[in-house]
């Protein structure tokens, strides 16, 4: 309990170092950082869905939708000015997603284990086989993308990296102290015991899908959200991002990090993509094995992620 | 006194297998009734049905003059009707504390459905989580994952669980089995003295007719699906049919408790 | 507008490639519980051996016709080195875990498979494509089929019908099917459930690996091949309901042809229409087209 506590002050913390040692770092690392904040939003909403019980191989469809909403709201809808906006854009695509999330919402609530991972799945692969034949959208070779101001204030050249880094920072900050916060409300203390047991759920009165559509919703959000801010950073979209193997990529983070605490889906999503670019240079043909061997050593060895390590940590001391 | 539930013709089908059969029965409010009878003999699937898991083949179910036939458990658990389970249903990963800040947490998240308890709010849960645990003799476990506690506790904390959206009737299905013969009138005891002070119309299934003699008003006995004998513990325990069907087995189930 | 006929013939050479990959999946989905994502990385090693192997027999100028045996060679070897491994090697430490943790598991077991395969043969594309022409062509309706893609069809019915005889025949079949109903009661009864699974698997890898070994010959063989199929195999067993062989033989059926009708009339929306097919029939049908009931809880 008090190390759970510590949760929120740890967070805002965390925050101001991240936002001033921002700063001083290269650009290089400052875009890994926007990357691994992007996908750790995708992630958190995993946490959220796997507490749930639930595990979806489909969070790229709502990751990718996020992305491509913002692009096709300025190059198809009539509004440039806004959504060249780093703040709308990511805005723009989490309420896009969470759109879709409350209509497929209706359907996915029904479902669980293995049903529910490979509906999600299905939805995904749908968006991509859209995506990858639809000239408007760009086929296969997807969008470019860019933004030239946050929240109206006109970006000069030198500031435009710092600005989207900052706002991702601040964006996960947020993310993580709502959900935390969320996690202790009535209806975020159910997640867990829908998990447990739906029917003592359903025997005290609460509705079961009420709670796993509430919270698919919220996942659908934050990976719109991550979408649109990895796409801001990358500066291209393409159907990929919908494709199965991304979504495998977020499961495979969130099981790394584990579901202890909202900062562990961050913390897996900064070393998955730092460990990833470093491999990209020096093993690129023994990266995804490295990535195999380790998934199997936490699944084995550390059921509940490498939170667990920093649990026991607090527990000893 | 007046009846707080009433079942009219309840019938029950899983294909061919007669689980109910024209069961007719009111229960009236305040009262504590014992459901006997052997495995099979459609205890639970009578307790199933009030509470909504089933839907009858055919019949009624009226409580306080309400249709209540078509509703599911989230509605009949918020109009005043709640239950323990023979096998305890609880949340396994979270400790006995955390299961009761979840049941009430739903009361209040749910308040302006639930019949009752509107007096509850989000400052207090916890101190009344901290006095269920200590009405039902639970405090030492209150850290504990309940995924370990022991069957016995875990009984417990399910009609903890059931007593904590404040019914107006309880159905405890089996609270003692489990639990060794010497500490079932402990137990029992506990339980009866916790559930009254919430005023609560009681139906419970139990398999030791001691006990059923002792605690209740009123017995149903059932067999074949059918309620062979309604009545006063006196004369429902003396009828020939459920000495021959009912009773008749008890030695067997004693012996298999001590086995345990 | 495109003639019918080879909508259906182009559906039924899909179908059958489909169903041979499918039925591995189904088969140890069925016995095992474990829905095994690395079951596309093992086809495509299959087709890799195979190329290998068809590469090695026409450099050295051996018999044209001999080529035949090398994909069916290659699936036999495949399945029985990389079957025993992976099983006595990593999934019998995995029993009893969630089944979504064991689908974690065949999806680390993916990610190894496929770098795995790009040590090997590195990230060039690899052709075996000789066999394919090699008994010339027939014409149905005035167009010309390869002889190869009837043998196709051939080999996926001769797998239906022999896993069907086998497992409603064979001892064997028997006691699998015995694990396939209760896999706790089977093994009171004294079967060797580890011995099943260790057959079953292996089984299913021959299955996975001889579709990767029978498409070589027509497609180039690339890293990225494991990885699309295993998709489309997900569609068609989940259409057909996971764990059952007939549902296998239809959805295989019902993805090769919306997939070839797509391809002929409408080419944009493959992709889209066979997940649109998935997707509705989880929604209409959860548990596939072929599913059995479940029984009460409390």
């Amino acid at each position: 309990m008090t190390a759970a506590d510590r949760t929120l002050p740890a967070l805002s913390l965390a925050l101001q170092v991240f936002l001033i040692g921002g700063w001083f770092l290269p650009d290089w690392a400052q875009s890994l950082l926007i990357l691994a904040f992007g996908k750790g939003l995708v992630v958190l909403g995993l946490l959220l869905l796997i507490r749930t019980g639930l595990v979806s191989f489909g969070q790229g469809l709502y990751y990718c939708l996020g992305a491509y909403a913002a692009v096709s709201a300025s190059k198809i809808l009539a509004f440039p000015d806004l959504m060249s906006d780093a703040l709308a854009m990511p805005l723009f695509g989490g309420v896009v997603a969470g759109v879709l999330g409350l209509v497929l919402g209706f359907l996915l609530a029904r479902y669980r284990a293995i049903f529910f991972a490979m509906l999600s799945l299905a939805f995904s692969m749908i968006l991509y086989g859209l995506l990858i034949k639809m000239s408007v959208l760009g086929s296969s070779d997807g969008f470019n993308i860019d933004y030239r101001t946050l929240a109206g204030i006109k970006l000069p050249d030198g500031m435009k990296l710092y600005a989207l880094y900052a706002l991702s920072t601040l964006l996960v900050f947020i993310a993580t102290a709502c959900l935390h916060r969320y996690l202790r409300s009535h209806l975020g203390r159910l997640a867990p015991a829908v998990r447990d047991n739906e029917l003592r759920v359903e025997y005290m009165g609460s509705s079961v899908r009420y709670v796993v559509h509430v919270n698919y919703i919220i996942a659908a959000v934050l990976a719109g959200v991550g979408g649109g801010l990895v796409a801001l950073s990358i500066g291209h979209i393409d159907p990929d991002l919908a494709y199965w193997t991304t979504s495998g990529e977020f499961v495979f983070v969130a099981v790394l990090g584990g579901t202890g605490n909202v900062a562990a889906p961050v913390l897996a999503s900064l070393l998955f993509e730092w460990i990833k670019s470093a491999a990209y240079q020096y093993a690129p043909y023994t990266w995804q094995m490295v990535l195999g061997i380790t998934l199997l050593l936490v699944i084995m060895f550390l059921p509940a992620g490498l939170w667990s390590i920093f649990q026991r940590r607090a527990r000893e001391a | 006194m007046t009846a707080i539930l009433h079942a009219q013709g309840l019938n029950k089908r899983f294909g061919a297998v007669i689980a109910a059969s024209d069961i007719d029965v009111s229960i009236e409010d305040g009262s504590i009734v014992g459901l006997i009878g052997g495995n099979g003999a459609g205890k639970t699937t009578f307790i199933n049905m009030v509470t909504g898991y089933l839907k009858p083949s055919s019949g009624t179910i009226r409580y306080c003059g309400r249709d209540i036939t078509r509703l599911g458990p989230r509605q009949i658990t918020q109009l005043g009707i709640c239950r323990s389970f023979q096998i305890p249903q609880l949340f396994d990963s979270l400790t006995s504390r955390e299961n009761l800040l979840v049941a009430l947490g739903i009361v209040v998240l749910e308040a302006k459905n639930f019949a009752s308890s509107a007096s509850l709010r989000t400052e207090n849960i916890e101190a009344v989580a901290d006095e269920t645990l200590a009405r039902f003799n639970l405090t030492k476990y209150r850290n504990t994952r309940v995924g370990v506690l022991p069957e016995g506790v875990r009984k417990l904390l399910d009609i903890a669980m059931a007593m904590v959206v404040k019914p107006r009737i309880v159905f405890l299905d089996e609270p003692t089995s489990g639990v060794s013969a010497d500490q079932k009138f402990v137990i029992m005891d506990m339980v009866m003295e916790a559930l009254r002070a919430q005023s609560v119309t009681i139906l419970f299934v139990e398999h030791d007719m001691d006990i059923v003699s002792r605690y209740t008003h009123r017995i149903l006995a059932f067999y074949e699906g059918r309620i062979i004998a309604d009545g006063r513990p006196e004369a429902v325990l003396n009828d020939n049919s459920v000495r021959k069907y009912v009773v008749g087995d008890q030695p067997v189930q004693g012996a298999a408790h001590v086995a345990n | 507008m495109t003639d019918l006929v080879p909508v259906l013939i182009d559906g039924i050479i899909y179908a059958s490639y489909l169903f041979i990959i499918a039925v591995g999946l189904t088969l140890i989905y069925g016995v095992m519980k474990i829905l095994n994502m690395a079951h596309g990385s093992l086809y495509a090693l299959g087709a890799y051996v195979t190329a290998t192997l068809v590469g090695a027999w026409f450099s050295h100028g051996l018999n044209p016709y001999g080529s035949f045996a090398l994909p069916l060679l290659a699936a036999i070897l495949v399945g029985l080195v990389a079957g025993p491994i992976i099983e006595r090697g990593l999934l019998r430490f995995m029993y009893g875990n969630d089944e979504i943790v064991l689908i974690l598991v065949t999806y680390a077991l993916l990610l190894i498979l496929e770098d795995l395969i790009k040590l090997v043969w590195g990230v060039e594309s690899y052709s075996a494509y000789q066999p394919y022409g090699l008994l010339g062509t027939f014409e149905v309706a005035g167009l010309p089929y390869t002889k190869y893609d009837a043998i196709l069809v051939g080999v996926a019915v001769s797998v239906g019908v022999a896993l069907t005889w086998g497992l409603a025949r064979t001892r064997q079949g028997k006691l699998l099917l015995a694990v396939i109903h209760d896999r706790e009661v089977s093994a009171a009864m004294g079967i060797n459930v580890q011995r099943v699974y260790l057959v079953t698997f292996t089984i299913g890898t021959i299955l996975a690996a001889l579709a990767g070994a029978l498409i070589a010959p027509k497609v180039s063989v690339v890293p990225a091949m494991g990885v699309e199929v295993i998709v489309l195999a997900f569609a068609v067993v989940v259409i057909g309901g996971l764990g059952s062989l007939p549902g296998a033989a239809l959805g295989a059926l019902i993805v090769g042809l919306v997939g070839s009708a797509a391809v002929h009339y409408l080419p944009q929306v493959e992709l889209f229409s066979i997940y649109l097919v998935m997707a509705l029939v989880l929604i209409f049908r959860p548990k596939g087209l072929f599913s059995a009931a479940e029984a009460r809880k409390i």
